[in-house]
């Protein structure tokens, strides 16, 4: 008898897909699910899956449990800052590096190279002596000025850069076009794909970052929500699962929502560095 | 319109020297052909001329004005690419528009511009396509809307029809030799094509190496090439060379110059051979000849020999090139000129009487 293969092939392969999507997404169900049932529901064993009544209310308990209209204005003001301000230099210094030539280009861009490498925890403490010095550990700035520098999307906004043609460059420049120009016109508009890949990576990294916030806040009025959600636990002793799970379906939207509307141009700019 | 001179230019990067001491004068409201092997520095040529790699000493003039300190857009230059360099984000106007957006065209005068120039180079349904969506000939016609339409003083153009097929070349080519007549403004071609360089050009500038060889109209060119190697790179099949045997000088003709024939000829030169290779064309047929020593290529307009066939081949006199030791053409003029044409002739009946007793 022959086996064949063919036969098996595809089942198995829809089979695969379905574990790896579960593992994805199970986490992510649970959540929701959790943040919709009793407190006595998250106790019992087995788990309970649908809820027997959902209890939106959990939703309102949780943003009562603290200032959160100012944790999540902190989030989006220090957010969305971080990203602007990562734009606004990371053109600019990815432009230079890919069609530049100047004294010291290859230690300079050997610098972001390095930044890009060393993770937040190894320069918190004298970043956060330095900004404590300044006196700027009750406000936002230390949570926006540290990552102006995007070293990551330089280096890939760098790369993206190099794929364009010097001669569009040239053309522009004949056109009498200026550098400001060029860049503006030309530039961000043929690497919008790539922007938006690095600008959501971005903004989830911000977005969702707790460990930050934890070392260089000490009031509620500077802290996101990200901490808001985290102090839920604490509320009451016990853990209120219920509670936070409704917290973080809250902090969670935003980025589905941002997704939504991003997914397009990141698998363009995936698409295309796979091409060319 | 301009006039475009180098003063004793040298341009190198990192250290190698691509061009040296080169002086080129091209005349206002010609279509100069720079046309020369790949490397030999015609990119580079036209290059400072736009200002984009400024030269490492010497001085380019436009209109007899330096205009190193000059910028690109400044100089009153336009250059279609090799590969076009659209602007792959922006529709076809907005490709053309860009130039008069940035020297402060007024908008209402910009589109009236856009649209006169849209119809003369056949694009005025498409303005508001965006050019991943037009052919490569379509293209290429954005890249030469968009240096037409700032009407610039000096037309430069890099082997902008090497990525078309040969139909669209041949029509293309015709149409610049049109537009060139219509504008009236200097032209400044590049190509490695001589073909391209031939029916084009007023004056072609002939290169290698980063050094001009010749610099004149195609049929001086054609007729009295300067040197070796002006005689082999314009026309095809190149012109045959073959040693005389005196003085390292070297003796050349025209493939067109040389009569086949089964009996032997009357002519100043002449040399029996059996014919290798036979390339018919239509028109003309390309033979292989190969004599004792040395091959040569013959264009005929009758198909009358076949391969392997006993020939003898001769050239006359007046048709004949001599090249000294030093690669230069030694003139009609000049002294040694009759001398070593004496040896060729001496030579040819040695050879024939040879070929007759071998036969
Ligand atoms: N930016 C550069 N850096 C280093 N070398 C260069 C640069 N531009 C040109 N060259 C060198 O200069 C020489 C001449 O190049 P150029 O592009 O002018 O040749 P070309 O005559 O246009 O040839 P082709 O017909 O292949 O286009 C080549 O050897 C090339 O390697
Ligand atoms: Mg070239």
């Amino acid at each position: 008898m022959s086996f064949e293969w063919k036969y098996v092939r595809a089942p198995l392969s829809f089979l695969l897909k379905a574990i790896v999507l579960m593992i994805f997404i199970f986490p992510f169900l649970w959540m929701i699910s959790t943040s919709l049932q009793t407190f006595q529901e998250t106790l019992t064993f087995p788990p309970t899956w649908i809820p027997s009544i959902p209890q939106w209310v959990n939703f309102s308990t949780a943003m009562n449990a603290g200032p959160f209209l100012t944790y999540a204005r902190n989030s989006i003001i220090v957010t969305f800052s971080v990203i602007l301000i990562q734009v606004l230099v990371m053109i600019p210094a990815a432009y230079a590096f890919a069609k530049y030539r100047f004294a010291g280009k290859e230690i300079l861009f050997s610098f972001v190279l390095l930044a890009f490498m060393i993770p937040g925890q190894v320069t918190f403490i004298p970043v956060y002596l330095m900004l404590a010095d300044w006196g700027l550990i009750n406000s936002l700035l230390p949570q926006i000025l540290p990552f102006m520098a995007n070293a990551f999307g330089i280096f890939l906004l760098r790369q993206y850069f190099m794929q364009i043609p010097q001669e569009i460059i040239e053309s522009a420049r004949l056109d009498n076009a200026s550098e400001f120009k060029i860049i503006w016109k030309i530039m961000v508009p043929m690497s919008m794909p790539a922007l938006a890949t690095i600008a959501l990576f971005s903004f989830v990294s911000h977005w969702n970052d707790y460990f930050w916030p934890l070392v260089m806040t000490d009031s509620a009025a500077v802290r996101p929500l990200t901490m808001g959600i985290a102090m839920l636990r604490e509320t009451e002793g016990i853990s209120n699962w219920h509670i936070i799970m409704a917290g973080n379906v809250v902090l969670v939207i935003p980025i589905l929502i941002v997704y939504l509307f991003a997914s397009k141009q990141i698998v363009k700019a995936f698409v295309y560095s796979g091409i060319k | 319109m301009a006039s475009i001179e180098f003063v004793n230019v040298t341009q190198s990067f990192d250290k190698n020297v691509i061009i040296k001491d080169l002086n080129l004068k091209i005349e206002d409201g010609k279509f100069t052909v720079l046309v020369g092997p790949s490397g030999c520095g015609k990119t580079t040529l036209l290059r400072m001329i736009a200002g984009l790699d400024p030269q490492t000493s010497g001085s380019v003039l436009i209109n007899g004005k330096d205009v190193t300190r000059i910028p690109p857009g400044q100089r009153g230059v336009a250059m279609v690419f090799q590969n076009y360099a659209i602007y792959p984000t922006m529709s076809v106007r907005e490709n053309i528009e860009f130039g008069l957006k940035n020297n402060k065209v007024p908008k209402d005068e910009r589109k009236r511009l856009v649209e006169s120039i849209s119809e003369t180079v056949g694009l005025a349904g498409y303005l508001d396509r965006k050019p991943s969506t037009l052919s490569g000939g379509q293209r290429q016609r954005i890249a030469l809307a968009r240096a037409m339409v700032k009407k610039p003083s000096v037309f430069l153009m890099d082997e902008p029809l090497s990525n078309l097929d040969a139909k669209l070349r041949v029509q293309m080519r015709i149409e610049l030799i049109e537009m060139h007549k219509k504008l009236g403004t200097t032209f400044v071609y590049v190509t490695h094509d001589q073909v391209e360089a031939m029916s084009m050009a007023d004056t072609i500038v002939l290169m290698n190496q980063g050094q001009i060889q010749q610099e004149a109209a195609p049929e001086v060119i054609y007729r009295q090439p300067n040197n070796l190697f002006a005689a082999q790179f314009i026309g095809v099949p190149p012109m045959n060379i073959a040693e005389l045997g005196i003085d390292n000088v070297m003796f050349g003709f025209r493939p067109e110059s040389g009569v086949l024939s089964t009996e032997p000829l009357a002519t100043h030169f002449q040399v029996p051979g059996t014919i290798v290779t036979r390339e018919m064309l239509g028109s003309e047929t390309i033979y292989q000849v190969k004599s004792e020593e040395q091959a040569y290529m013959i264009k005929c307009t009758e198909d009358r020999f076949v391969v392997d066939q006993e020939v003898y081949l001769g050239v006359e006199a007046g048709n004949l090139f001599f090249f000294g030791a030093d690669e230069n053409r030694i003139d009609r003029e000049d002294g040694r000129f009759s001398s070593y044409l004496e040896a060729l002739g001496g030579r040819s009946k040695v050879l024939v009487m040879r070929g007759q007793a071998n036969g």
